[in-house]
């Protein structure tokens, strides 16, 4: 029996469970003897001129080795915008020289011999900023009253699409609309930002940082630093979570390496939770308006999303955003028309990323809540209006109004086994009973339907590497270009590997995250790993079969096409007769077994599923309960169903907490509200039921293991969910609409103004 | 995030506290389980040069019967209190309070001395004792004094204390079988409340609903004079001056107030209370 | 000032600065990297281990409040021949690990929850761990865990106790 699809236990998990894993701070590299510890001095102020930084008390610290100032780095060009067509003057300093764009922009660097001794003298660096007005909010960033970059002319970083035509909803029956807004949220993995670096005599520099992708750190470290990206050996150790805002390099990890060669010492760096929560990258924050129109027996005609994405105050892939939300506009239905529109706007703010579904997550809940408001609008189950409007079960690719184009997908199952495993009619009924009798806590069913768009780079002819190495001594390699950070490559990629070779797991081991190993790869990020890298392992491993059937064939003098695969020797034997085989350790003793590849789908997979919530309001109080989460999310194949279920459960926690809980706020002056973990409400194990897993699994075509991406659905199928439950429990009283977080207080204020007042 | 630097004395004693208070002035913190003050020496809202740890007077730490009154140590750790036998007969509001301060690592290290000391608005266990009534009895440079629990909390942070004094017990009614409630309203089950309410024998306190701690007055002379429990409930927020934040805004808070006051009054009677929030 | 410490076992004398917190000091001094910090607030949880007998968030603590006491880790949980401690195994068994940087902080909160209570339920295991942030598993796997370790009995919510003075 195949080990696939089986609920394999990680291979990294007892050395994480008794030492420990060995994240980035945690490093004792000998490379980093006598390292430094940089502090950054930050901006306090969101918005001003900088008149002067006075380091002269610092620098007369204990400790202190040196204060770096924007002088010091005037020689290096400041980072350009990520994308061509954002507005070019939107350039990021390294340290800032003339003005601070947000409270959290750095301002200096302090380089002391201990760490302690760096945050007692970042408190001696004197900063004067004279304050400027802040811009908060997409709609004061639209007015251009106050531009972050005067030389731009204008807030505007990028926009996309045109208005909707005058006549877009003529005809409709019915058509609603609704402003509603996608929270800015924290996507706070539990490690912060932390980097270190090191050069070397031969002018190399050796840099560990924590990340998603060490390939594409290392590019874009070659072009900010102006380095030749093979002088640049990038490694990223146990990474302790990313859920996106590890894409990329931050400017920090590239300044600790230029500050490592300015010094001529090492140079390490690792962020508290109060600096992570406003220099680390925020996700969501869009401004949406959305119109529904269509006829009162439930069918949705037209479609309309436009909305402003907040980008903080560089941009970063914040500022592309906005396009996924767009392409994934239609979702899951049919609707004949569909408008998308968007403006992406600077604010004087902590830049904004990508996070657990960056940008399909917006168009989901938008479009969720859309069919919810439509369905209140007629008078019809919402349920009902959804299997109205679903695009029928197809297994040829569907081309959307918006340009995606689908793979597979069979919405209405979804949704039913969703509805019967929450046991939907008797969730009515009881809610039924607790309107009728006017119980303090009602009861709320909020439902989604969702498709996304995973391994978007599928196409672009990218791709992903693999090399699968077999040992003399019956172990195995594999390098890959993934970089798993929680998500257990190193179990999956090796059961792959296993499937096809017989090599047990725990003899195989995955390599990942060091540029001198792995030189190309695309990293984990947009739910790709899998139906890429690890697509790539397969196709490795069968390359590998493929060459030692050459020279077994030779080697035995039989014909390559008499010799099968032998899992229980991991070797090949010749068709028909047993224990003539050879193993694959015995060919790698003559001669190096190795295969390098590179796989490359021919586009993108859409995952797709389903959500229902129940929750419980307290109506006197407005606080809402999640007690019930049910899914269906249908990735394809499942690889190892332990993994996908904890990839879920996690993305589902995301979700809840969007819904229920987190938001990231600044007051009218541009100072950030919810700067530590006392401050922000990161979901905890009290706000969260245990979730009910529903199974269904439709192959995609686009790779050998027919899988899709899990990465980031169960995020994009909970929120919209419990958002619409919250409301659901409160509608029978008049509540139409309340904006994420559905916080007591904001639950409480719309029943309030749905009785007409106190 | 570390704190600045300071000095450090470990004393045995309660006299030796209070020499070491009387030594070094203004400049001085206590150091129980540090849990108030850690996290905001962390951040550096509090620079204090010295740091007297009186954690390792273990004297200082018991629940004990004394005539009509408890009297429990001021080094008392929450998790001691959540767990003790008499306290749970003698006041029972007190351990079941005691096990609703943060969470279970919180509660192994903080006591009620340092809770009573460091006077947030917002603290579960003096919300409690301000609804139960009785004594600070405190320690200084002159011997002992009593100060009436009703006059101890002074404002944000600010107590009756003086800065050579240390608390040394906290001394309440015996309640014994008498109705009682905590009703605690958070987003999150080990945030600090948005508003909380205690309600004993007919007295309620109330949390984060001005600068300290406060009591109910007007919920409590309504119901002296025999109002039903909603109509006193609906005057719990008089007098009161909470405070705006992201989780709830004046108004609201002062909603919450004549919620929680209701529901605390109705599961006290042994009536049917609302489900907690 | 001169603090003498047992760390999961293992007595030793240092000079440390008084403000140097628990946490650093497990980290830098002893060199024991499981134990991580990942917040400034008392929240995470992340720091969580075991002195003199109950968890604690070592972030909250000097490293001077714990002169002459018994501190255990994650790195002193397993057996002297590896064999995991009952609520690590069940932490690998129910995946209630992803990334890893929650989880020694998590292991050691989960003893303390079973210490208290041998045989928690769902919620008792969601209320006991209300100190400890995970941002990858969503707690279910974690409360299955506790919940799968809690059958090992009763040394499911204890720490070895203190080995002999190595010599």
């Amino acid at each position: 029996m195949s080990i696939l699809g089986t609920r394999v236990v990680r291979t990294e998990d007892p050395l994480f469970l008794t030492r420990g894993a060995t994240y980035t701070d945690d490093l004792t590299d000998e490379r980093l003897t006598g390292a430094l510890h940089a502090t950054f001095v930050r901006s306090t102020v969101a918005h001003g001129r900088l008149l002067s930084v006075d380091a002269s008390a610092a620098l007369e610290a204990p400790g202190v080795v040196a204060v770096v100032t924007a002088q010091d780095v005037a020689d290096l060009a400041p980072i350009p915008p990520p994308f061509p067509f954002i507005n070019p003057a939107m350039t990021r300093p390294w340290l800032a020289s003339d003005r601070v764009r947000f409270v959290g922009d750095p301002v200096a660097v302090v380089l002391t011999e201990e760490r302690y001794q760096g945050e007692d003298a970042a408190e001696m660096v004197a900063v004067d900023i004279d304050p400027l007005p802040a811009v908060v909010g997409t709609a004061a960033a639209a007015s251009d009253e106050v531009l972050l970059f005067p030389e731009a002319g204008t807030n505007v970083m990028a926009s996309f699409g045109d208005p909707a035509p005058a006549d877009f909803f003529d005809g409709c029956e019915v058509v609603v609309t609704q402003a509603m807004v996608n929270q800015r949220v924290a996507p706070v993995p539990l490690e912060g930002r932390a980097a270190a670096a090191a050069w070397s005599e031969d002018g190399r520099v050796t840099v560990w940082c924590t990340n998603q992708g060490a390939q594409q750190a290392r590019g874009q470290f070659g072009d900010w630093l102006e380095m030749d990206p093979d002088l640049i050996h990038l490694i990223t150790p146990d990474v302790g979570g990313g859920f996106g805002a590890k894409i990329g390099a931050d400017p920090e990890y590239a300044f600790v390496a230029w500050l490592a060669k300015h010094v001529g010492r090492p140079v390490r760096w690792a962020e508290s939770r109060s600096e992570n929560l406003i220099g680390m990258l925020h996700g969501r924050g869009q401004d949406q308006v959305v119109t529904v129109g269509g006829r009162r027996d439930g069918t949705i005609e037209a479609y309309s999303i436009v909305f402003d994405q907040d980008c903080g105050s560089y941009p970063r892939i914040g500022a592309v955003l906005p396009t996924l939300t767009m392409l994934m506009a239609p979702g899951v239905y049919g609707f004949p028309k569909v408008h998308a529109q968007a403006r992406a706007l600077a604010t004087t703010t902590t830049s904004i990323g990508a996070y657990r579904g960056a940008g399909r997550p917006e168009a989901t809940a938008a479009l969720e809540r859309a069919v919810d408001l439509f369905a209140a609008e007629i008078g019809t189950d919402p349920a009902d209006v959804r299997r109205k409007n679903l695009l029928p079960a197809f297994s040829e690719p569907h081309t959307t109004p918006t340009g995606a184009t689908y793979d597979t997908g069979d919405y209405t199952v979804a949704l039913d086994k969703a509805l019967e495993a929450a046991g939907y009619a008797e969730l009515r009924a009881e809610q039924a009973r607790r309107r009728e009798r006017g119980d303090v806590r009602q009861l709320g069913i909020g439902m989604s339907v969702y498709v996304e768009i995973t391994g978007a780079d599928n196409g672009a002819g990218t791709g992903e590497a693999a090399s699968l190495e077999v040992h003399p001594d019956g172990t195995a390699t594999v390098l890959t270009g993934t970089s798993p950070h929680g998500q257990g490559h190193a179990t999956a990629w090796a059961m792959i590997a296993s499937d096809q070779l017989g090599i047990p797991i725990e003899k195989i081991s995955v390599v990942h995250g060091d540029t001198d190993r792995v030189p190309q790869g695309g990293g984990t990020m947009g739910s790709r790993s899998l139906q890429q890298g690890g697509a790539a392992v397969h196709q490795a491993a069968g390359e590998l079969v493929d060459l030692a059937r050459q020279r077994a064939a030779e080697k035995l003098e039989v014909a390559p096409e008499d010799l099968v695969v032998d899992l229980g020797l991991a070797g090949l034997a010749v068709r028909g007769t047993p224990g003539t085989g050879i193993t694959f350790a015995e060919l790698a003793a003559d001669e190096q077994l190795l295969v390098q590849t590179r796989f490359t789908a021919a586009a993108p997979t859409f995952p797709f599923g389903a959500h229902v919530v129940v929750v419980e309001v307290d109506v006197e109080s407005g606080k809402a309960e999640v007690t019930r989460l049910i899914a269906v999310d249908d990735a394809g194949t499942i690889l190892n169903p332990l993994l996908a279920e904890g990839q879920r459960h996690g993305g589902y926690a995301q979700g809840v907490a969007q819904a229920l809980l987190e938001e990231v706020l600044y007051d009218e002056d541009g100072n950030p509200t919810t700067s530590t973990l006392a401050d922000y409400p990161f979901v905890s194990a009290t706000e969260l039921p245990s979730f009910e897993l529903v199974e269904m699994a439709t192959p995609t075509p686009m790779n050998a293991l027919g899988a899709k991406g899990i990465g980031e659905a169960g995020t994009i199928g909970a929120t919209p969910a419990v958002q619409n439950a919250v409301i659901d429990a409160v509608a029978h009283l008049g509540v139409r609409h309340i904006d994420m977080p559905t916080t007591p207080m904001r639950v409480f204020r719309a029943v309030q103004q749905a009785r007409g007042g106190s | 995030m570390i704190p600045s630097p300071f000095d450090y004395v470990r004393v045995q004693s309660v006299d030796e506290a209070v020499a070491a208070l009387t030594e070094h002035g203004e400049d001085a913190k206590l150091l129980a389980g540090g849990h108030s003050l850690l996290p905001i020496m962390k951040l550096r809202l509090a620079v204090p040069t010295v740091l007297i740890d009186i954690g390792g007077i273990r004297d200082l730490s018991y629940v004990r019967v004394e005539g009509d009154e408890v009297a429990i140590g001021a080094g008392t750790r929450h998790h001691e209190l959540e767990g003790d036998a008499v306290a749970a007969a003698e006041v029972p509001i007190l351990p079941y309070v005691a096990g609703q301060v943060g969470d279970p690592q919180v509660r192994h290290r903080g006591t009620l001395g340092g809770t009573v000391a460091h006077s947030d608005p917002a603290s579960d266990l003096p919300t409690a004792l301000l609804a139960l009534g009785g004594t600070v009895v405190v320690q200084g440079p002159d011997g002992r004094r009593e100060i009436p629990i009703t006059e101890f909390w002074l404002g944000f942070f600010e107590t009756a204390l003086q800065a050579d004094e240390l608390i040394v017990e906290v001394r309440v009614p015996r309640t014994g079988s008498a109705g009682w409630a905590y009703e605690k309203f958070t987003r999150r089950a080990n945030d600090w409340p948005i508003v909380a309410v205690a309600a004993v024998e007919g007295r309620v306190a109330l949390a984060n609903m001005a600068g300290s701690v406060v009591r109910a007055t007007a919920t409590e002379e309504a119901l002296a004079r025999g109002a039903s429990i909603e109509e006193a409930a609906a005057l719990a927020d008089q007098d009161t001056s909470p405070g705006a934040d992201m989780h709830a805004d004046q108004e609201y808070r002062r909603h919450l107030a004549r919620l929680l006051t209701r529901r605390a009054l109705e599961r006290a009677s042994g009536g049917a209370a609302a489900t907690a929030a | 000032m001169q603090v003498s410490i047992t760390v999961n076992g293992q007595p030793r004398t240092d000079e440390v600065e008084p403000r140097l917190l628990l946490a650093h000091y497990l980290r830098e001094v002893r060199g024991l990297t499981a134990t991580n910090i990942g917040c400034d607030t008392t929240s995470c949880g992340a720091c969580t281990v075991v002195v003199d007998g109950l968890t604690v968030k070592s972030c909250t603590v000097l490293a001077v409040q714990t002169d002459g006491g018994q501190v255990t880790t994650l790195e002193g949980l397993a057996g002297p021949d590896g064999e995991l401690h009952p609520v690590q195994r069940a932490f690998r068994e129910e995946h209630g690990l992803q990334c890893g940087f929650c989880t020694p902080g998590m292991v050691m909160a989960a003893i303390g929850v079973l210490a208290d209570n041998p045989d928690p339920s769902d919620r008792e295991v969601r209320e006991g761990l209300e100190g400890n942030l995970c941002r990858c598993t969503g707690y279910h796997n974690i409360v299955r865990a506790v919940q799968a370790a809690a059958k090992a009995g009763p040394a499911a919510g204890q720490v070895p106790q203190a080995q002999e003075v190595q010599a």
